[in-house]
């Protein structure tokens, strides 16, 4: 299905992207593009063919259900663009 | 005492002879190892490098050997590629999104290395996010194969997305590095640039501390100058680990031991789906000669059919980018890496996603969200996870009349770089024959089994049954040793 401009605006909005006015067209071509070929598979007959959902065949074993992590939060800060006092900051959410 | 170029020019198994052997110290050969990671930085291999690392793990690997406690790869100098995360070492997935991003934590596989005595040297460079097949989309921007044409002097690409570690292993600028595959990016830049390159079975190595792509697909795996080596690597990164939940809880096998076993008896598929068009006349040849190999040693020809791989390859790019799309939500400015600011929360997210992605992550991640959101769901997503359903079943119905499938590794040599980057469709083609074996977890290797009438490495690539990496591991030396494989690129380290 050919992706226009309002669509690209649409999906780069869902995955919380901007993307430049000067871009649209391109990124709808591009994507169009891929999504015409990827489309192929609706010639492939899977009727009755459950999905896959696991890649391996083994069986998981479960975790004991415990706390083994924490008292690290220095080390969650460290890279965070802008810390403070223990604490990641947003911009304001609530006026 | 050896000089540089033979310190260099060595493998893991003949440095750790000698290094048994007391006639030479780690320390020497990580010095003669970060003197040819200087002399190599024309190729952009390495993003960063860590000599004073190096020579520290160096010291401390030769006073283990002293008391008696080598590991596997006690004193072997490595390249890390930049998508582990390496406790207070640039870790960035090559992406502006992580610009600075030093972690506070090691990935398993990169601890189970350094438990058994590796020596850092530094992070390779890749595609950003592991997202290419050329490492031209990294934000450091593209690393060259040190391999040229015969009588062109043109940089060539060293395929992706582990092209740095590739470049960096050929170039002897490290005995051998550790990459990722999701849809080919061990295989495919071994092939390009002449190494071995080894995809272990989805669940061999743990996923911890890997920055995750596509999680379904993502596996480490080591690349090498010989069969040998990424025997002896992938038993040092491979074993249960409880951080992972999809890492399977088996006995790592001595893998080195069952090398010289031989493939007499054994049966090799040839899937007839894989003579795919666009592949080269020499290819096919050598996919011949590889096959006849094989059958000089004594294994089976067996004719098989895996009749979904046309379909492979649009699966996975509705696998791959959907899975992506929801692994790289996490990027929101808010915790680590990089953030542009906005006057509220959905602009700063949009804004520092908008500024931070690259051109192919923002593809593949537009493309996740659509095929993900409502009312494509069914058609696309769960559309492809039945092919790839089917492609496995494939694969399971091969297995039944056959040990090991033989097919080249990719359909075309290395090319220009910037001659494919504007195109994405052909672009995704290099994969074509690595995506399959991806798709359905199986273990996988490439093994370089010759030059091209323009003097490049081309490989042959092996595919395994889950879990029977020792099975290829037989085949690939076998391969290895019946090729004669000694061909070095023009640009090297030292």
């Amino acid at each position: 299905m050919p992706v226009d401009r309002a669509t690209v605006l649409k999906i780069a909005s869902l995955a919380r992207i901007e993307v430049p006015e000067g871009e649209l067209d391109k990124l709808a071509s591009e994507l169009s593009n891929i999504l015409g070929w990827v489309e192929q598979l609706d010639a492939v007959d899977t009727d009755g063919v459950p999905p896959m959902a696991s890649v391996i065949n083994v069986a998981r074993r479960p975790r004991a259900d415990v706390v083994n992590d924490g008292g690290i939060r220095d080390k969650i800060l460290a890279n965070a663009p802008d810390a403070h006092d223990g604490y990641f900051t947003v911009p304001k959410v609530i006026e | 005492m050896p000089g540089p170029t033979e310190l260099t020019d060595l493998t893991i198994a003949s440095a750790r002879e000698l290094l048994d052997g007391g006639s030479i110290s780690a320390r020497e050969l990580a010095e003669a190892h970060i003197a040819a990671v200087e002399n190599i930085r024309p190729l952009n291999a390495y993003m960063a490098e860590t000599p004073d690392r190096a020579l520290a793990d160096a010291d401390a690997s030769d006073a283990r050997r002293k008391a008696g406690q080598a590991g596997l790869l006690e004193g072997i100098p490595v390249a890390i590629k930049d998508l582990f995360c390496t406790d207070g070492i640039l870790s960035t997935a090559s992406s502006k999104i992580l610009e600075g991003f030093k972690p506070t934590y090691e990935s398993t596989v990169t601890a189970n290395m350094w438990r058994e005595g590796a020596v850092m040297l530094g992070k390779t460079n890749m595609d950003e996010f592991a997202m290419g097949s050329s490492n031209e989309t990294s934000i450091y921007g593209p690393v060259e194969n040190p391999w040229r044409r015969d009588g062109d002097n043109r940089p060539l690409v060293p395929g992706g997305s582990s092209g740095g570690s590739a470049a960096a292993v050929a170039a002897r600028a490290c005995l051998a590095a550790t990459g990722t595959d999701t849809g080919g990016s061990i295989r495919q830049p071994a092939a390009f640039c002449g190494i071995v390159g080894f995809k272990p079975t989805y669940g061999r190595c743990s996923r911890w501390g890997v920055i995750a792509f596509a999680s379904s697909l993502d596996q480490a795996g080591p690349m090498t100058r010989s069969v040998r080596d990424a025997a002896i690597m992938l038993r040092a990164m491979a074993g249960f680990d409880a951080k992972d939940s999809t890492s399977v809880d088996l006995a790592v096998p001595d893998f080195e031991a069952v090398l010289d076993q031989g493939v007499k008896g054994l049966r090799i598929g040839i899937p007839r789906e894989y003579r795919v068009d666009g592949m080269s006349d020499e290819i096919r040849a050598l996919w011949d000669q590889g096959l006849d190999w094989l059958k000089d040693a004594g294994a089976v020809p067996v004719d098989v059919s895996l009749p979904h791989s046309a379909s492979a390859l649009p699966a996975y790019y509705i696998i791959a980018p959907a899975e992506a799309s929801s692994n790289l939500a996490r990027y929101d400015g808010v915790r680590y890496g990089r953030r542009v600011d906005g006057d509220d929360l959905t602009q700063m997210y949009s804004r520092t996603r908008g500024e931070g992605f690259g051109a192919e992550v923002r593809r593949r991640i537009l493309i996740g969200a659509y095929v993900l959101s409502a009312g494509y769901y069914d058609a696309y997503y769960l559309k492809a996870q039945k092919v790839r359903a089917l492609i496995a079943r494939d694969f399971d119905q091969a297995f039944e009349n056959c040990d090991v499938l033989l097919a080249p590794t990719t359909p075309f040599e290395a090319f220009p770089i910037g001659e494919m980057i504007g195109d994405p469709l052909s672009m995704y083609l290099n994969d074509v024959m690595c995506v399959p074996a991806s798709l359905a977890g199986l273990p996988a290797v490439s093994v370089p089994a010759g030059l091209s009438k323009s003097g490049l490495p081309l490989g042959l690539q092996l595919i395994g049954r889950p879990f029977d990496e020792e099975t290829l591991f037989r085949a690939a030396q076998v391969m290895e040793q019946s090729s004669g494989f000694d061909g070095k690129p023009g640009l090297r380290g030292a």
